[in-house]
């Protein structure tokens, strides 16, 4: 039945198409497995709904022309309001048809849950039970992408790969303000979000270079907020991650906290290597030395909350301020016409909260703080606060 | 030197001369224009010594019927700005391809698709809708004016008093550069620190306070002053749209009050409701400026299904099909407006049946929307249409909106909206319900009450011009936008690299230039008529043969309505009491008790915008002047007992006799 309803879809859809070939329409032809289901529950929806559209308009044109003043011989029964059975008919059709959307609604919604494991890699072929998906940590940085592959210890900006027909797991987040992950081609997006973790299973299934980019607007650089999405075979990916690997720099947090400044059509970078734990400790919004990670502040208010000595973690907790930080001129004229936050590096803040070791709740290993550093009892992020308020 | 800053400071706040972008050449050659403009227009009214007359007779008054043109003619001049923002971003989308950074900076830009969208919810569909619900909803249940004239005043002019914040922020520092409901993080004190959010805050803060207390207003006014008879299921259609919409706007509008209560304390207070740390969810404020937010395009679109409820029936010259279904689908959309805010985000991260939950709901929402369709098309059934005006945007509708409505639910589809949310298919969706329903809507409704309000018909010619245009342009405008959107073309960027796509901005641009002729063609349509006004002018107060019981009284209607209350026996009121062959009253006129103008609206509303202002920039002695004396002109109202007085009999017997004697003249 479905797959009737699917071809004359498809006879429906093919002379819109037609005229349309002319342009590259990703929806409507993707390469990946998922977004390819969507794009077949786009055309099964609309033929269902086109059932009821197309009578609708060819009774509105219709009955628009007869009923037309200058038409003696059309019936004119002014006092004609009510039939029982046309309101049953108005009523149940559209019902009738809501309830098969409803029904492929609630089907489709579970099969096509972005955080459901794939469990196959086609419509004609089903994922052998012994596949591993291949992990892709994703951020949101502003404003580019950074890609982080755990498997290979590799990391990436602005560009990603990977092998077609195996299954990925994209664990998604973001450093600043909301942004969505999207690859057309691949599947559909999902928001990335500061301090949160959102996940998208996929698959590639042809080989070729596409475009990834953030559907969410996020502020100044935005609009060049794209990637490149490589679908390679098995081989052709191995190359990629050697490539990587040989042309690399290292990740570690300082250089990150470089990365994750704003920039704006930020050049494909890679990374060889990466320090462990860093896509955590973005997560946990903590990569700074000194913050105290979210899931830290989780466990704490878990076993029943830090009482008053709490009020000592409100600094390390404090994450957004660095950035009003770097502002603090344009806090204070803020109508300048200054973007909201410096495409400049800030100075100073790099050094800030390493004085306050002596409360360090991060369990991350790797997140060792500068010796030397202890003692200094004003912690360099305080104030940031006040700066911005009147 | 420093003391010199402090109180440079303590007077100004943040207020200084970079604030204001003199070195924005498209802000300063607008603000010249808009100056001489300005200026000429002041120069003509003193002119003509108008000011007492616009101050007496319309700044002032409590006539439900002046307020209700106001509304209108508010949101007509914010339609202009509004709609000169889109034909920006269609230019700058145009043709910022490959290398091409276009005339507008992202900084300009992101300014400009934030105020288009505020603008033209909150400042123009907001206003014409509730216009039309105060000049036709007292008509049409036979009452004299609103249940609290004054209040409405107020109301009126605190919308005002939003828009004008807003407008300032055109030449007095930035506008939010967020998009249109303010999403934060980004919108956080941390990401946007400057006056750009908190002029979103406060100018929809403001007129905020005008739209609660308009919806609280004209539900006291349709559920205790309906003329005798005329029960709940013999209320006009339109009144009972106006009734959901109002029901709608005093639930919902207070949410949204407080969503942008708890952003301001983020953002002055230094709270973290809605911040990335310190325990702060920004998808709370996503979760609670939807469950406000998808409310109010139903509080727009269902005072527009009202005004092709009536047209229809009055045109066809025929009883609307299944009124009692008709009455039953708008409060079941009302109820169901609530269950389905969930839609706007399901790329949130939702589970699968969250997500399923809300698509499904969203679904059923267009069961009674379509039922509406279908009675609207039974009424045409065995009628007799009369293409006059209104019925072309009426049929344009029919066939716009159901292409909306389609593309609607393929969004409510949640696998489906993965791939479409915020790409530009998205954005020709909610236009196409927006614009083929809610803007069509109220053209249909200008040019079909017009000849009540003013007491002449609008000139065919260009009407059928702006009509056709607006109808050919929207497809223009907006099919290529479909397209793009299954292109995986998102929302919101203002430069773009790949060169396949220009053609269809071009196309998108045409469009839009076409629409451009549809609003000039209309007011070149207000202004032709006005010129012919002799030829086109109606004597008998019912031009188009009427149903409902503003058409019973005069055009335009005197101040106190109707002589006599009318008593109803039947919906259609007017069409019924002309079948039993209805004969005006011609004497025994009583004096009529009437409201009195006031002019403490206009001074709330002026001080409204100084606290705005004040708050915005930082200068807390103003903020604590002005809301010193907003409170103080409050209560100083309160002892206002000089309120009302009665028209005498013989005032209201000269104004019907004249009546009889022109309707005597026309025969």
């Amino acid at each position: 039945m479905s797959n009737q309803i699917k071809f004359v879809g498809r006879l429906f859809v093919l002379p819109l198409l037609l005229a349309l070939s002319g342009c590259n329409m990703v929806v409507m032809s993707p390469s990946g497995d998922i977004a390819m289901q969507q794009r077949d529950l786009i055309v099964v929806s609309t033929v269902l709904m086109l059932l009821i559209i197309v009578p609708v308009v060819c009774l509105t044109f219709f009955f628009a022309w007869r009923y037309r003043n200058s038409n003696a011989n059309a019936k004119y029964d002014p006092e004609w309001h009510h039939s029982t059975g046309l309101e049953v008919v108005i009523w149940s059709a559209p019902l009738a048809i809501i309830i098969a959307l409803g029904a492929i609604t609630w089907i489709s919604t579970h099969k096509l849950d972005p955080y459901r494991p794939l469990d196959r890699i086609d419509a004609e072929r089903a994922l052998p039970a012994e596949t591993k998906p291949l992990v892709v940590e994703v951020v949101a940085l502003d404003w580019k992408w950074l890609f982080f592959y755990p498997e290979y210890g590799i990391a990436t900006v602005n560009e990603m790969a990977a092998p077609v027909d195996v299954p990925i797991q994209f664990k998604i987040t973001a450093s600043s303000v909301m942004n969505s992950f999207y690859v057309p081609a691949l599947a559909g997006m999902i928001y990335a979000m500061p301090g949160m973790q959102t996940q998208l299973h996929a698959v590639i299934n042809k080989e070729g270079d596409f475009e990834g980019l953030s559907a969410n607007y996020s502020g100044d650089g935005f609009s060049h907020m794209r990637f490149r999405f490589h679908g390679l075979q098995q081989g052709g990916f191995d190359e990629w991650v050697a490539r990587v690997k040989q042309n690399g720099t290292a990740l570690n947090r300082d250089a990150y906290l470089k990365l994750e400044k704003p920039s704006i059509r930020e050049p494909v970078r890679y990374f060889a290597t990466v320090e462990d734990g860093l896509f955590n400790a973005i997560l946990n919004m903590c990569v700074h030395p000194g913050q105290m990670c979210m899931s830290e502040m989780m466990h704490i208010d878990m076993m029943g909350g830090g009482g008053v000595e709490s009020r000592e973690n409100r600094q390390k907790l404090e994450y957004d301020n660095r950035h009003a930080n770097e502002e603090a001129p344009a806090a204070t004229h803020p109508a300048t016409g200054n973007p909201p936050r410096s495409e400049e590096p800030a100075e100073g803040v790099d050094e800030g909260g390493s004085s306050m070791n002596g409360m360090n709740h991060d369990a991350h290993e790797g997140h060792a703080l500068p010796e030397g550093s202890q003692g200094g009892p004003a912690p360099a992020q305080l104030n940031t606060n006040e700066s911005t308020q009147p | 030197m420093f003391g010199n800053t402090t109180l440079t400071q303590f007077i100004f706040g943040r207020l200084t001369l970079e604030s204001f972008p003199y070195h924005e050449p498209i802000v300063v050659v607008t603000f010249i224009a808009v100056a001489l403009g300005g200026l000429a227009l002041l120069a003509l009214v003193t002119k003509y010594k108008l000011w007492g007359y616009l101050w007496n007779e319309w700044f002032t008054s409590v006539d439900h019927k002046k307020i209700g043109i106001m509304y209108i003619v508010l949101a007509i001049i914010m339609l202009l700005r509004g709609f000169a923002d889109a034909i920006m971003m269609r230019l700058q989308q145009a043709i910022a391809f490959g290398g091409n950074e276009g005339y507008l900076n992202p900084h300009h830009y992101d300014q400009i698709f934030t105020a288009h969208g505020v603008i033209m919810i909150f400042f123009v569909a907001m206003p014409f809708v509730t216009g039309f619900m105060n000049y036709v909803v007292p008509l049409q249940i036979g009452a004299r004016d609103v249940s609290f004239p004054f209040l409405n005043n107020f109301s009126f002019w605190m919308t005002t008093a939003g828009a004008i914040i807003i407008m300032i922020s055109l030449f007095v520092g930035e506008f939010a550069r967020t998009g249109w409901l303010a999403y934060p993080p980004l919108s956080g004190a941390d990401y946007s620190p400057g006056v750009g959010v908190d002029y979103y805050i406060w100018g929809l803060q403001v007129a905020g306070v005008g739209t609660t207390l308009s919806g609280i207003n004209l539900i006291a006014t349709i559920v205790k002053m309906r003329a005798p008879g005329m029960t709940f299921m013999k209320m006009p259609i339109f009144t009972w749209t106006s009734l959901c919409t109002n029901i709608l706007i005093v639930a919902t509008f207070p949410i949204l009050t407080a969503t942008l209560a708890l952003l301001s304390l983020d953002r002055y207070a230094g709270t973290n409701f809605f911040t990335n740390d310190l325990g702060g969810n920004p998808m709370m404020y996503v979760n609670l400026i939807w469950i406000w937010g998808h409310p109010e395009v139903y509080i727009l679109i269902l005072p527009a299904f009202g005004i092709f409820s009536e047209v229809v029936a009055t045109f066809c010259g025929k009883r609307l099909f299944g009124y009692a279904s008709m009455v039953y689908a708008t409060c079941v959309i009302m109820i169901l407006s609530y269950l389905v805010w969930l839609h706007h985000f399901f790329t949130m991260g939702s589970g699968a049946s969250v997500n399923a939950f809300f698509g499904i709901t969203t679904m059923i929402i267009s069961i009674p929307t379509g039922a509406k369709m279908f009675n609207w098309l039974f009424t045409m059934y065995r009628g007799r249409i009369r293409y006059e005006l209104p019925m072309y945007w009426t049929v344009g509708f029919m066939f716009t909106f159901v292409i909306g409505g389609m593309t609607g639910v393929l969004l409510a589809v949640p696998p489906a909206d993965f791939v479409l949310h915020n790409s530009l298919f998205l954005i020709a969706h909610f236009h196409n319900v927006i614009i083929g329903g809610v803007l069509f809507g109220l053209m249909a409704g200008v040019v079909y009450w017009w000849p009540k309000a003013f007491g002449y018909k609008l000139d065919r010619f260009w009407g059928l011009c702006s009509f056709w245009f607006w109808q050919i342009g929207f497809f223009f405008a907006f099919m290529p936008l479909y397209v793009l959107g299954l292109m995986g073309v998102t929302r919101r960027v203002s430069q773009f690299e790949d060169p396949s796509l220009q053609i269809w901005f071009i196309i998108a641009a045409f469009g839009a230039g076409l629409i451009a002729l549809g609003i000039a063609s209309f007011i070149i349509q207000l202004v032709v008529s006005f010129l012919k006004r002799d030829q086109l002018r109606d004597l008998t107060g019912d031009p188009w043969n009427g149903r409902t019981l503003e058409w019973s009284t005069s055009s335009p209607p005197p101040e106190y309505n109707f002589a006599f209350t009318p008593v109803v026996h039947d919906h259609d009121s007017w069409y019924d009491m002309k079948n039993r062959g209805y004969e005006r009253p011609l004497g025994g006129f009583k004096p009529i008790h009437m409201p009195k103008n006031t002019g403490t609206g206009v001074v709330l509303s002026a001080l409204s915008i100084a606290l705005a202002f004040a708050l915005i920039w930082y200068i807390w002695w103003l903020a604590i002047v002005s809301f010193v004396a907003i409170v103080g002109v409050s209560i100083a109202h309160t002892f206002n007992y000089n309120r009302d007085f009665y028209i005498p009999a013989e005032t209201v017997t000269a104004t019907e006799d004249a009546r009889s004697e022109l309707l005597a003249d026309r025969t």
